[in-house]
């Protein structure tokens, strides 16, 4: 049961109720949408699944190329997941239809030789990516000389983003550390994912219990960096309703679907966020990939907003870093 | 790969709609968007912690009017107060003895380890009612009665034929599934936590797909997350019916049987 107080199960949060690598040059986010929005007959495995004699709607799914801007590399440090090696994933990532996908790494939260993450992430997208997977580098503001590990995402590896674990990195939005890290990237034109939680945390393991990013100083942040593009991954359970549109007008502000919750949430979101600023993302290997993708079909939405969030929005998103 | 799909878990909180009936004709809507067939229906529009006897009525009141209108498509589960025994026991009476629901719903009034509970629990098996008993393990604290699966074993062992549902698996899935393993007799309904991949997985490979229930706790989540719980799990497609249908229906069998109700 979900309900109106805090904390006994639901969401426990706030929220809970009511309810790009660049691509590599050769492959435009543009020209894979398209070729997939004709070619992708909406393959995944969830959908057909309910496309049983109750489900009428489900054939009305129109199909179409989608770019999943929140997966993950590596492995989980509690517990081991199906898809927590590279080319596992990759391969149910096509089977699922996605066309692209925004690739973070696990070790970056707490791996120190944060270089190391970056180049193995780089490395693991070239390698086993499949063309699919974006690699986008994590830079820790709090370790010395951190704006190397930026510089070398943006030119060694051609990361189009970063992706800050503020967290699990241990700095909050009002740190100077952070707003100079957002200014760099803005800069360099490199699209800024926040991720604001990994997991719930009413059921963190007790000895890795990371408290929610607290977004409150970010609006503050974002009016000092006008040319940032910021994309919050992992948070709709700690920022919905009108503190998330309220931040979205701050600035460049895009979401993603993760960790939406309530019946018809996408419908619910778009209430509080514009339709360009709402992005497909799954969690990956860390959630299963159907939530997600079962939400665009739970809620009613158009083919134009289907396609919007599906890969039209993210492409844009991406094109604006070159 | 067709599946039939019964949500043993749902309310009418957190829909839209200022009258029972609307919320749950509003969540049938987005049910039938993803092929759900049937939807246990339990608590009021706005739930309450500690209900009194009225409120308990009243929103039992409106669950009954829900359903009624809607016999093809939803079942009542009874919510129920152990700090109220008789208005609790009265209640089961005349919603699932007299009237037309299936089940009973207990949440965080008080923790079901406690003595209360046993009237209520032996009434219901008396009435072939399962009961879902809420349940989390909370690393931030859970509120003073608000039950573990550690207590939901204690009940259980009290009462061994009773069909106990440990409602989100404690949310800590991966500490739930070990406490209620012993007892075959406590049923893991996944819903009401994170679509968190491996879940389904440990819950079939420790209890067995027979005691393992797909429910969603919508509308405060989405029935999207909960049934991708299975949907995308690695288990087999006869593992996915069970979940899916099979096991709630071979629960709630010998009371629909009772009542007449065929499925």
């Amino acid at each position: 049961m979900t309900h109106h107080k805090p904390s006994v199960n639901g969401l426990g949060s706030p929220c809970r109720s009511q309810s790009g690598a660049v691509p590599p040059a050769e492959r435009t986010s543009k020209s894979v949408c398209r070729r997939d929005f004709l070619k992708t007959a909406f393959v995944a495995t969830s959908v057909a699944a309910l496309s049983g004699p109750t489900s009428p709607r489900a054939a009305e799914v129109k199909p179409s190329g989608l770019i999943d801007t929140n997966v993950y590399l590596s492995r989980w440090p509690l517990r081991r997941l199906r898809g927590d090696d590279t080319v596992a994933l990759v391969a149910m990532l096509q089977a699922q239809g996605v066309t692209e996908a925004w690739a973070g790494s696990f070790d970056a939260l707490l791996h120190r030789d944060m270089a190391a993450v970056n180049a193995r992430l780089a490395e693991e997208c070239r390698r086993h990516g499949a063309g699919l997977l974006v690699p986008f580098g994590s830079v820790n503001p709090k370790l010395p000389d951190w704006e190397e590990d930026l510089r070398r995402c943006a030119e060694e590896h051609q990361m189009p983003g970063l992706r800050l674990h503020p967290n699990y990195h241990g700095y909050k939005l009002d740190d100077p550390d952070f707003a100079k890290l957002l200014r760099l990237a803005a800069a360099r034109g490199l699209i800024v994912q926040l991720v604001l939680i990994m997991e719930d945390e009413r059921m963190m393991h007790p000895m890795l219990r990371a408290e929610p990013t607290s977004v409150k100083p970010l609006a503050a942040v974002l009016k000092q960096t006008p040319r940032l593009r910021l994309q919050l991954l992992n948070s709709q359970r700690v920022l919905c309703g009108p503190a998330l549109a309220s931040l979205a007008a701050a600035g460049d502000v895009s979401v993603e679907i993760a960790m939406l919750e309530g019946v018809g949430g996408v419908l619910k979101l778009l209430a509080d966020v514009p339709l360009h600023r709402v992005l497909f993302g799954s969690y990956a290997p860390m959630f299963y990939f159907e939530s997600a993708l079962l939400k665009l079909q739970e809620s009613p939405l158009s083919d134009a907003q289907q396609r919007a969030i599906r890969c039209d929005n993210a492409r844009r998103l991406l094109a604006k870093t070159r | 790969m067709n599946f039939e799909i019964w949500d043993v878990h749902t309310h009418l909180s957190g829909v839209p709609g200022d009258a029972p009936e609307a919320c749950l004709g509003r969540l049938i809507e987005f049910a039938d968007r993803l092929g759900i067939a049937r939807l246990c229906v339990m608590m009021g529009m706005k739930p309450n912690y500690d209900p009194s006897p009225e409120n308990m009525r009243q929103q039992n009141d409106e669950v009954l009017r829900a359903i009624k209108r809607f016999p093809d498509r939803a079942l009542g589960f009874v919510y129920l107060n152990p700090r109220h025994t008789q208005a609790s026991l009265d209640e089961l009476n005349r919603c699932v003895r007299d009237g037309p629901m299936v089940g009973v719903k207990l949440w965080v009034a008080l923790r079901c380890n406690d003595s209360s509970l046993d009237p209520l629990v032996a009434r219901a098996t008396e009435l072939k009612a399962p009961v879902v008993q809420h349940t989390w393990l909370k690393i931030t604290g859970n509120l003073p009665g608000e039950s573990t699966p550690m207590d939901l074993a204690e009940l259980a062992t009290r009462h061994p034929n009773a069909t106990l549902i440990c409602a989100h698996t404690g949310g800590d899935w991966e500490r739930g599934i070990r406490v209620i393993r012993p007892h075959a007799h406590i049923f893991a309904d996944i819903n009401g936590g994170d679509p968190t991949a491996g879940f389904t997985e440990m819950a079939v490979r420790e209890l067995g797909a027979e005691r393992v229930l797909y429910g969603s706790d919508a509308g405060g989540r989405s029935f999207a997350s909960q049934l991708a719980k299975v949907l995308g799990a690695d288990i087999p497609d006869a593992a996915k019916r069970l979940i899916f249908v099979g096991n709630t229906k071979r629960i709630l069998q010998p009371i629909l049987r009772a009542k007449g109700i065929k499925l």
